[in-house]
């Protein structure tokens, strides 16, 4: 099928323009924090009228952003592969077992996914403070709580995925690991995991992003000492002062292992994100 | 998927499966009846514990008198019945009338983001459908944004939008759209809802494409070669063929959307910084507000489940429609 004059120009307009409108924001957090300061406190220029990369040196001492980082770092990859792990058992349950329940657990599960962040985030708070009150584990405020919230959240996606991955395995390997005496832990151990692993990564790396980005209950639900890097990067606008060259050379360093994995990843993703969507 | 390799012969030969150890009859039966249930536990109490439970204490939250002065321990907090949910609707009062306008607010940049973020995905899915050079860079570059931690994709466009020191005043100033010597405000005033929107298609439709693209892998060539061989152009293709393959992709997706947008917290959290103009107050960040910042928490969590309820229905109405097309169709 040949495509005719005008589609092709079409084509290369649209796409074109939706080319810059990605780039803009990427170009603008790029070059900006390659920016001295007086550059984005005065009119907006292009070009950076000296390339420097203060920025990224100053950037560690207007926030505390070494602790940020390292909450973040904590809190996101804990959250990441507890719930890859859970998700496993989950995932091998839904797809190599039919019972009662099945398709109950899997709709209530997902459809957690479409309840408001606000209405469990009054409720957990306050059953964080409370829970601190009587026993003592402090979950409010504390890098224990935000990870075990977070492994929530993306655990349903995780789930998801995880099925469709397991179920393009096919059954007759399960058997053939059944008939040499593998039980069903065995069975999902030595021969599922192995030949999911590209899918698990996959997972991991999309549980990781979620926490990563998370933005509503890391304002609420940590301090100073717990702060995550959503939080911590609007520190760069301070009383004084906006230093938005940091902030952009900061929001660079951030982004850039999430982008990196995701990138590195897209194949798997998009296999996994639209298994359940496509069929 | 070229994730899974044949294994070649998994068993060598020779060792008939009734080699295996003997198990007793009994205990096996009850760990194939039992195991599922076992390996779902985990998530199962989790989901429970944060989700779940949480919902519910929500809905009893919401019957409470739970001001700031019975946080510290809410079991003190008066049952005041619905009075929070007659606070909530009465919309001649003026907790009633903002909610309902941030609402509307809501509504509108829900219809609109989603729309937006559906037409540009369909049309670089579309486009990228054809080889060409430089097709496998563009849909790196086109799924970029949804790789992107959402507060520092937020907080580039809140710079961005800076009224002295930002790049759209610039560039516009120097395609002659504005005045520049009195540009305008982006982040305050009727501009903030553009903004706002502008910000949230940006984010939004890289996933749309993604699903999109995804959908589009599934159509069979030969339905585009019969098409074209009838002489039907681009736009009867998309028409004839294109749409209605990917039904079954949009309506997922329509709704996802629908979904995350309606919630969406952190694109206006970001943005404005806690306390949207008033023309840009969405829901969540109006709820938001109302319990943590004057410190309500049995309205906002009346007016949670308000919007719970509002959403439940929307979808199950949805989900109705959808599905009955599809079985007329």
């Amino acid at each position: 099928m040949r495509e005719s004059t005008g589609e092709r120009w079409a084509r290369r307009i649209v796409l074109s323009l939706l080319t810059l409108f990605v780039l803009a924001p990427l170009y603008v957090m790029v070059s900006s924090g390659l920016k001295p300061l007086r550059d984005v406190q005065g009119a907006f220029t292009w070009l950076p009228s000296r390339v420097t990369f203060q920025p990224f040196v100053d950037m560690w001492q207007t926030v505390p952003l070494g602790r940020y980082l390292v909450n973040s770092l904590l809190v996101a990859s804990s959250a990441a592969v507890i719930s890859v792990a859970i998700a496993i058992f989950a995932a091998f349950a839904i797809s190599r077992y039919r019972f009662r329940g099945r398709q109950l657990f899997s709709v209530t599960v997902l459809s957690t996914q479409m309840f408001p962040g606000i209405l469990f985030l009054l409720p957990l708070f306050l059953i964080y403070v409370n829970l601190g009150n009587v026993t003592g584990i402090e979950l409010y405020a504390s890098r224990l709580g935000l990870t075990i919230t977070y492994l929530t959240f993306s655990l349903p996606f995780s789930i998801w995925m995880l099925v469709g991955y397991f179920d393009s395995i096919p059954r007759g390997l399960d058997e053939a690991a059944q008939v040499d005496g593998a039980g069903p832990l065995r069975t999902l151990f030595q021969v599922i995991l192995p030949t999911a692993v590209p899918g698990i990564v996959a997972v991991t790396v999309y549980a990781f992003m979620t926490a990563w980005g998370e933005v509503l209950f890391a304002s609420v639900m940590t301090d100073e000492n717990s702060r995550t890097l959503a939080v911590g990067l609007q520190g760069y606008a301070t009383q004084y002062n906006v230093y938005w060259n940091q902030a952009m050379a900061a929001s660079v360093v951030v982004s850039i292992p999430v982008v990196i994995g995701f990138l590195a990843l897209q194949r798997y993703f998009v296999a996994g994100l639209t298994a359940g969507a496509v069929k | 998927m070229a994730t899974t390799t044949a294994p070649g012969p998994v068993r060598p030969a020779g060792r008939p499966a009734q080699d295996g150890p003997p198990r007793p009859r009994g205990r096996r039966t009850v760990r194939r009846t039992y195991l599922p249930y076992l390996l779902l536990v985990p998530a199962a109490l989790l989901e429970l514990g944060i989700h779940v439970v949480p919902m519910l204490v929500g809905v009893w939250m919401s019957l409470l008198e739970l001001t700031q002065f019975h946080i510290r321990d809410w079991s003190t907090a008066p049952f005041t019945g619905f009075e929070n949910y007659r606070v909530t609707f009465d919309f001649g009062s003026a907790t009633g009338k903002d909610l309902l306008h941030s609402f509307w607010v809501t509504a509108l940049y829900t219809t609109l983001s989603v729309g937006f973020s559906w037409m540009l995905g369909l049309a670089a899915a579309v486009f990228l459908q054809r080889p060409f050079k430089g097709r496998a860079l563009l849909r790196t570059l086109f799924l970029t944004p949804y790789a992107l931690p959402v507060y520092t994709a937020v907080i580039t466009w809140t710079f961005m939008f800076q009224r002295d020191t930002g790049l759209v005043n610039h560039a516009l100033d120097q395609l002659g759209l504005i005045d520049g010597a009195n540009p305008p405000f982006w982040l305050i005033g009727e501009n903030s809802f553009v903004a706002l929107l502008i910000v949230s298609v940006w984010k939004s439709w890289p996933f749309a494409f993604l699903c999109l693209m995804a959908g589009l892998q599934n159509v069979p060539p030969e339905l585009y070669e019969a098409s074209a061989i009838d002489g039907a152009n681009f736009w009867r293709r998309l028409r004839d063929v294109t749409l209605p393959m990917l039904r079954p992709v949009n309506q997922v997706l329509l709704l996802v959307l629908f979904l995350w947008t309606f919630n969406d917290f952190n694109t206006p959290y970001v943005l404005f910084g806690g306390s949207a103009p008033r023309q840009a107050d969405l829901i969540s960040i109006h709820i938001y507000q109302s319990s943590f910042v004057t410190w309500n928490f049995g309205l906002g969590s009346a007016m949670s489940v308000a919007l719970l309820l509002f959403l439940l229905v929307v979808t199950a109405v949805y989900l109705l429609v959808t599905n009955r097309r599809r079985e007329h169709a």
